[in-house]
């Protein structure tokens, strides 16, 4: 009986140490090379210190974390074979990314098919609505982008508006909300024009634009096209103010387009001007705290787009902690998660919002002066 | 009116560019009847040296010009003596693969030197805009036009009346005649290949400030700088630089009048319709040989 008992209690043991030692192993896929690195290097490093800084203290419920990355190049064809690669062969319980829309859109298809929740650190509308039950996003709907920049229009009186944007999945995205909330706003769009993600000269659609006569012109897209859209604005000599979208929201951003990014206005997280916030903002702390972490890791500071990893892992580790080592209960999870605050807001989940993010915190507008970002609005 | 003025002047601007670029592809191909499809790259190449030198280094202008022209030429060298001489007696079919080659490589180096992201190189001549009867042009873009004038020029006087620029014409009109009167061909084919890349890298440095350096410029400048020259003719220096102009505005005028979304296609409508049409180009010379 004893040796019985000795045999069980060492087969408990072990069992129990095996499964306490089991990691946690998530996935994640960024543009780490490419176009977009800028949005995806800074994630991928946020990610990386996070998971470093959960483990030092014991990993989640005593589980340490395992992250497998991978790099999409901010390739759609790419991301494709990389999820199936995260899903399938390293059998993760959840990814985080892909870093672009375009990329989002392509990898869905196939977390639903192989039930993996997908917490998306890309901003297009498409992502979350209509509601996919296993997909989620962290970044600010570009709805509330365009619904703050109309209403700064509104304040200012400019009612001819010309759009030109980029012919991504980002771009088109924001080209539909701008024309679509239009008219709510007694916004009249006198000009739509795109332009290739790769083009180097916008002269053609904003001579078309000039002779249009906008108030103002809203550019919609992510580096390098308007850089080279505000410099051509500067050489055909249009003074109307320039709009950008959030997709522009980094200092790489101020160095393609020089002097010609003085003035432009746009929206962004509250990250981007977090010592210009007054210190009643519950957000204040939090951003100005994964500023320092992220600066004595990295040497530098991070930017809007290293947030969105911050709050997607923020809300995935919450989601660990009450669900465990199951995709399913992590799912549901995450959609229940209330009242946590992010680098990009405060999160309130529900089964028919999987953004979970209020228009009224989503974004500040800042403007551009001197090389640096200045908060206009909050 | 200033909308076609605009157009045109902007046609204008990159129709510089593609006549510098078409050039180049004329004068490989009057040397060696080969197509360098690296051509693009060499334009590449200039616009990151000069990212480098002006940009990162912020080396004088006329330094960073001279190195990364001079650079780049010996790149066109390096390219010639490694991978075109030890085949020279191949078919022109191997040569021009061997060039597609070169391409990739050359895009790849380039990509893990400077990375993928583009780089930004600051204005020559400041940003202010210039007005002219409704249009506006920047200084960079006189400069283009200006510089390539000067490189059209230079070459004329080159080919016409330096004994060098003779011998490659003759060279070019029929090269065993050339070998007959004493003339060495292969010193020649290595001075057009390092003509055509400085002559590309010009065009690279000079365009630079407006459109940013990024790894992978070259394919499609390549490609537009082939269509120019068809266009013009590859036998005809004056085609190359006719076909460019031509087609910068034709691009232009597209873009404007039709729609931004076609621009590139033109170009390639351009292309194939000449192959179709008239595949010695406007101003090129048929050639009929006996198989």
């Amino acid at each position: 009986m004893k040796k019985w008992l000795w045999v069980l209690g060492f087969w408990f043991l072990l069992t129990g140490l095996a499964l306490a030692a089991k990691p946690y192993k998530i996935g994640a896929l960024f543009s780490i090379t490419g176009p977009t690195s800028f949005i995806g290097e800074p994630e991928r490093n946020t990610l990386v210190m996070l998971v470093e800084e959960i483990n030092k203290k014991g990993g989640i419920n005593g589980h340490p974390i395992e992250v497998v990355i991978y790099d999409t190049e901010g390739d759609e064809t790419n991301a494709v074979k990389k999820i199936t690669k995260l899903c399938v062969q390293d059998k993760v319980l959840a990814v985080i990314g892909p870093s672009r829309t375009g990329t989002t859109l392509a990898v869905i298809p196939f977390v639903e098919r192989y039930k993996v929740p997908l917490i998306s650190c890309a901003a297009g509308v498409k992502i979350t609505e209509p509601v996919k039950p296993w997909v989620f996003k962290v970044p600010q709907t570009d709805r509330m982008a365009v619904k703050r920049i109309y209403a700064y229009c509104n304040e200012k009186g400019y009612q001819k508006i010309a759009i030109i944007t980029v012919s991504t999945g980002f771009g088109q995205s924001g080209r539909e909300q701008l024309k679509m909330l239009a008219p709510k706003y007694g916004i009249k769009l006198v000009a739509d024009e795109v332009f290739g993600p790769k083009d180097v000269d916008m002269t053609p659609q904003l001579t078309r634009i000039r002779a249009k006569n906008p108030d103002a012109v809203i550019c919609w897209g992510t580096n390098p096209g308007p850089a080279i859209v505000a410099k051509n604005m500067r050489q055909l000599g249009m003074k109307q103010q320039l709009f950008m979208s959030h997709g522009v929201a980094s200092k790489r951003f101020i160095a393609l387009a020089g002097e010609a990014a003085e003035g432009i206005i746009l929206p962004a997280g509250k990250i981007l001007v977090a010592r210009q916030l007054p210190d009643s903002d519950p957000q204040k702390k939090v951003i100005l705290d994964y500023i320092a972490r992220y600066k004595a890791r990295y040497g530098e500071e991070p930017s809007a787009f290293g947030g969105h990893a911050y709050d997607a892992f923020l809300l995935l580790s919450k989601a660990l902690e009450k669900a465990g080592a199951d995709r399913a209960r992590i799912r549901e999870a995450l959609e229940n998660l209330k009242g946590v605050v992010g680098i990009h807001g405060i999160f309130n989940m529900s089964p028919k919002d999987h953004n979970g993010l209020d228009e009224k915190e989503a974004f500040v507008l800042v403007r551009i002066h001197n090389g640096d970002w200045e908060l206009l609005e909050r | 009116m200033g909308e076609l003025l605009q157009y045109f002047l902007s046609g204008l601007t990159s129709g510089a560019i593609y006549a510098l670029i078409a050039l180049g592809f004329t004068i490989i191909y009057n040397a060696t009847e080969v197509i360098n499809f690296a051509q693009g790259e060499f334009v590449m190449l200039g616009a990151m040296f000069m990212a480098t030198f002006l940009g990162k280094m912020g080396l004088p202008l006329p330094v960073a010009f001279a190195l990364s022209v001079g650079l780049t030429a010996l790149i066109g060298i390096l390219v010639e003596r490694l991978t075109i001489y030890p085949a020279r007696g191949a078919s022109v079919i191997t040569l021009i693969i061997i060039t597609i080659g070169v391409s990739i490589l050359l895009k790849g180096v380039a990509m893990f030197v400077w990375g993928k992201d583009s780089l930004a190189v600051p204005a020559f001549l400041g940003e202010e805009p210039i007005r002219l009867f409704g249009a506006t042009i920047i200084p960079q873009s006189i400069l283009i036009l200006v510089v390539a004038l000067v490189a059209v020029l230079g070459l004329e006087f080159f080919f016409k009346h330096t004994l060098t620029g003779q011998a490659m014409r003759a060279c070019a009109a029929n090269r065993l005649a050339a070998r007959l009167l004493g003339i060495k061909v292969e010193p020649l084919v290595l001075l057009a290949f390092g003509v055509s890349a400085g002559l590309s890298a010009i065009a690279g440095v000079i365009i630079s400030p407006i459109t940013f350096a990024t790894y992978d410029m070259g394919t499609m400048l390549g490609l537009k700088g082939f269509s120019a020259a068809v266009l013009g003719g590859l036998t005809s220096s004056f085609g190359a630089v006719a076909g460019g102009f031509l087609l910068g505005l034709l691009e232009a005028l597209a873009a404007g009048f039709i729609s931004s979304a076609y621009k590139d296609a033109a170009a390639f409508v351009i292309l194939l319709l000449m192959l179709f049409l008239k595949p010695e180009g406007l101003f090129g010379q048929g050639e009929i040989k006996k198989l």
